[in-house]
């Protein structure tokens, strides 16, 4: 019995599960039904669903329990202010303020907590040195830093910046040192035995032992920089797109606010893919949960 | 094939009571106790003994990435103090570099050497034909079979003309089938290669196929019970495995191993079936 349901299931998960898309002459794994779809057709369908639901309870008022949509602008006002956006000066202003800041915090935090990861994960020494101040000040989230960083800095930019820089920085770290904790011990052997010296070990086995790890942290970093500066921009900014989305609020430009988060998002999910491809190239033989195509 | 011509000068190996004990106070573990041999330039050397009785510590000397606690390890009369590519060693598993391709895994060595970039990749490719992997140079080790990793874990270390070859249960992780083709391979590169190797290993088979000469250990602590010579004609085939002689000396070994046997061993005993076992003659 046990095994008769293990064999009439273990297709049906897989089907749930499966990333890929299943080729249209095919007939889904689900049994029941019959005709096929592509599933990017679905995807689309559902998205559509979505922003014609939002549009109507927009237009007309509707509470969804304690949800009211009565000032939520509707799609159809925010694409208007999208349209707008993209053609006026500021645009360019406010976007490229938030990316050369996350580019400048966050390029920071890479260098230094790789850096300091692979040296804090080799040397028990250098760990047990510098390990608990950064074990004290890590729970302590990069927005809390706000007013501390504004009186640190002679300069609004220079504050943000840091604040951008200490919400990577951790996750960098950290995963960093998990990495070059997690190597293979017989590879460094190896690389010793094989003739290789302090130095040669770091760059041969260290590093790209510890860089799948190292992206991972990267990712993560990218996406805690992005959460910091956009709070940081709300409360000191002057341009930037999370200052924007402040200034919508207050300004009343309703759509303009949903404008803003869209555009945070659709930075930070560029920001992801782009950390992604560089990935993909830097660990080519390095696939999560399986071999190589 | 044959080991005839001029023997090889150097890859000697001595031990002169070497002990290895890890921890300190009541933790403290007795790995390896008083182990003294000589293996002489070219000798193929088995180490034989039941797992977790100190046979890979022993190795971890001579490597070097262990230092004894008393005693003292040496190869052509100096003692070992670090790792070094004129000691060759493979692992059970392959430590190859993932993020290498199998050419630049096998050319590491040149490249710690200072060799140039085209000079190196041209004898990585040379020794990579040796061990049957000409057409794989492009491959990363995941995309590799067991065997075929162990294959170029061989060329990896060979590439570097060792003066010894440190082997530590390496085809133990390979099925019956690959294990066999990977001996005669083995045996192949030694005579070609003329190294000294150590190989240590708990299956009684394969000590006795490749060795010129077995040291039986005992459990933990690890002592040397037993030390003899195995005349068996090379080439070595596997029609060997099942030849009088052979099976001879398996029993032999079998006895050696039996935990009963190794457990009446005190401090100060001989080899229990030393009566049995020709002495291997310096």
């Amino acid at each position: 019995m046990a095994v008769a349901i293990q064999v009439e299931s273990s297709p049906q998960s897989t089907g749930v599960h499966t990333t890929r898309p299943v080729a249209p002459v095919e007939t889904t794994s689900r049994g029941r039904l019959r005709f096929s779809v592509p599933r990017w057709a679905l995807h689309l369908v559902s998205l559509a669903a979505c922003v014609t639901l939002w549009e109507l309870a927009s237009r007309h008022g509707w509470t969804f329990l304690l949800v009211r949509f009565e000032n939520v602008p509707a799609p159809s006002l925010v694409a208007g202010a999208g349209w707008g956006f993209i053609h006026s000066p500021k645009a360019l202003s406010h976007v490229g303020n938030s990316l050369l800041r996350i580019f400048a915090g966050f390029s920071l935090a890479a260098v230094l907590a790789v850096t300091l990861g692979l040296i804090i994960g080799r040397f028990r020494l250098v760990s047990d040195l510098l390990l608990s101040p950064f074990e004290l000040l890590r729970p302590i989230p990069a927005v809390a830093w706000i007013p501390l960083a504004i009186l640190m800095f002679a300069t609004g930019e220079q504050s943000m910046v840091f604040i951008t820089f200490i919400g990577a920085f951790f996750p960098i770290l950290l995963a960093t040192i998990h990495g070059v904790e997690g190597i293979d011990r017989k590879l460094v052997d190896a690389a010793l035995s094989l003739g290789a010296g302090p130095f040669s070990v770091f760059r041969e086995a260290i590093l790209p032992g510890a860089l799948p790890s190292i992206m991972t942290g990267l990712s993560i970093g990218m996406g805690t920089s992005w959460f910091s500066l956009i709070t940081a921009e709300m409360v000191s900014g002057q341009f930037g797109i999370g200052y924007y989305t402040w200034e919508a609020y207050t300004l009343q430009n309703y759509p303009d606010i949903v404008l803003g988060m869209v555009v945070i998002g659709v930075l930070g999910m560029g920001s992801s893919a782009l950390l992604r491809w560089a990935g993909r190239k830097l660990t080519p033989w390095y696939r999560p949960g399986g071999a190589l195509p | 094939m044959s080991r005839d011509g001029f023997s090889p000068v150097t890859g000697a190996i001595s031990l002169r009571d070497v002990g290895v004990h890890f921890g300190t106070g009541r933790h403290a573990v007795q790995a390896v106790q008083g182990a003294s041999f000589d293996i002489a330039p070219g000798e193929f050397v088995s180490v034989l003994g039941p797992s977790g009785c100190g046979k890979s510590t022993l190795l971890g000397v001579l490597a070097g990435f262990t230092k004894p606690s008393s005693g003292e390890a040496l190869v052509d009369g100096l003692p070992v103090e670090r790792p070094g590519a004129e000691r060759a060693v493979v692992f059970q598993q392959p430590t190859l570099f993932p993020w290498k391709r199998v050419l630049a895994n096998v050319a590491f060595g040149p490249k710690m050497r200072g060799v140039g970039r085209e000079e190196r990749k041209r004898i990585a490719a040379d020794i990579l034909r040796e061990v049957g992997l000409a057409d794989f140079h492009h491959h990363f080790p995941v995309q590799l079979s067991g065997g075929m990793q162990q294959r170029v874990s061989l060329a990896r270390v060979l590439v570097n003309r060792p003066r010894v070859l440190l082997m530590d249960e390496p085809f133990g992780a390979l099925d019956a089938q690959t294990r066999l083709q990977m001996q005669e391979l083995l045996l192949e590169l030694w005579a070609e290669h003329r190294i000294t190797v150590l190989f240590v290993t708990h299956d009684i088979d394969e000590a006795l196929f490749l060795g010129d000469r077995v040291l039986v250990f005992s459990q933990r602590p690890g002592r040397i019970m037993a030390d003899f010579r195995i005349e068996l004609p090379r080439p070595r085939t596997p029609a060997l495995l099942t030849s009088d002689h052979f099976v001879y000396l398996k029993r032999r070994c079998l006895g050696l191993l039996r935990p009963e046997a190794t457990s009446t061993i005190d401090g100060t005993s001989q080899p229990v079936f030393a009566g049995d076992i020709e002495q291997s003659s310096p």
